[in-house]
């Protein structure tokens, strides 16, 4: 297996354009879904330590909505896209044709749409991993928890730290137009998968 | 001044009257306290996995249960806690995400649970106190004032254990 620290610059730069057109794609999905300009960060393509991850969101007892979804197929993983609880209200309110400021709790309904964007942002984000790679992943149907940080990342780490006690994250930070909504979209190959993706990609 | 200690992801600590340990954001991680009410000593420690033998060599035992729980036992006896005195209490172990399928590694928190308290018990430590499972996060704290073991949740409320 390759080993994580030892991945070479021009790998972990090929990482970061797969997650910067990745990021793009869903970028694009989600600024036509809320007929708002989205703009988003260069990804971060980083090995971080496991209890790092959550300070990353603002820290683990940060409330958020967390948006998760399985990877199967060659190279399985997880996606894990968190909106702080002020940005999700706010989304819900946009999709719903609501006026801002009207959600306070998530009901049924809200939470399907979230986990309807989760699916879309996704499946937008797996296309261009497919392009780079030709490697198909099938994500699973969405699961959301409204929860502290901590425990949501909680899911995800627990997977990498039967493996080890660095996460590969490659990252990107989503901000629309007038300010109303922040995003984190992670997306968390499991260890083994890493070599798979990194082959794939073909580069030294 | 009582001092707020902050324990991490993976980590423990250990101290004295006043101080408060405290972790954040548990999911199906677990908080596990020991507490001896005499010396006022005690430990936290946050775990994220039960089983270090089915898992990678790691450079880490606190993440652990099985490494971890004799690290913080260790630690607060040095402290000059007394061994009989000690009391455990135990919190998190939450599952997030329900899925249908819920695989081994979505159980890991009631796996969790279950692990540490076989520990403890192969320990004769008793468990006085306990609030685990659910589908939602904690933070966690024990005032070593007191021993008061102190769970906050966003929906559920606030408790004592």
């Amino acid at each position: 297996m390759t080993d994580e620290l030892n991945l070479s610059a021009n790998q972990l730069d090929a990482l970061r354009e797969i997650g910067n057109v990745g990021a793009g794609n869903s970028a694009t999905a989600l600024s036509q879904i809320i007929n708002k300009r989205i703009d988003m960060n260069v990804p971060k393509v980083a090995l971080v330590p496991l209890d790092a991850v959550p300070d990353l969101v603002g820290g683990p007892d940060m409330i958020v909505v967390g948006v998760f979804l399985r990877i199967y197929g060659r190279a399985p993983g997880n996606i894990l896209f968190l909106l702080p609880q002020k940005s999700a209200f706010y989304l819900v309110d946009t999709l719903m044709g609501r006026e801002h400021g009207t959600t306070k709790k998530l009901d049924f309904m809200d939470e399907s749409a979230l986990m309807e964007i989760g699916n879309i942002l996704s499946g937008a984000y797996l296309n261009a991993f497919f392009t780079f790679t030709q490697i198909s992943m099938l994500p699973s149907i969405p699961a959301l928890a409204m929860d502290m940080a901590g425990a949501i990342l909680n899911v995800v780490l627990v997977q990498l730290g039967q493996m080890g006690d660095q996460a590969l994250v490659i990252e990107t930070e989503f901000l629309s137009e007038d300010d109303g909504i922040t995003g984190h979209f992670f997306l968390v190959p499991d260890p083994g998968s890493l070599e798979t993706i990194i082959k794939a990609v073909g580069v030294e | 001044m009582a001092d707020l200690i902050r324990v991490g992801m993976a980590d423990y600590k250990v101290g004295r009257a006043p101080s408060t340990l405290i972790s954040y954001g548990l999911g199906s991680c677990i908080g596990v306290s020991l507490y001896d009410p005499q010396t006022k000593i005690g430990g936290l420690l946050h775990i994220m996995l039960p089983d270090s033998t089915q898992a990678r060599a790691s450079d880490n035992p606190a993440k652990f249960a099985d490494t971890g729980i004799p690290l913080l036992l260790g630690d607060v006896l040095q402290l000059g806690a007394s061994r009989s005195r000690l009391v455990a209490k135990l919190a998190g172990g939450a599952q997030m995400f329900a899925f249908a399928n819920a695989t081994d590694v979505m159980r890991v928190g009631s796996r969790n649970a279950e692990s540490v308290k076989k520990l403890l018990r192969d320990l004769n430590i008793r468990v006085i106190a306990e609030d685990t499972g659910g589908n939602y996060g904690r933070t966690v704290q024990i005032d070593l004032e007191t021993g008061i073991y102190k769970v906050k949740t966003i929906d559920k409320g606030e408790k004592e254990i």
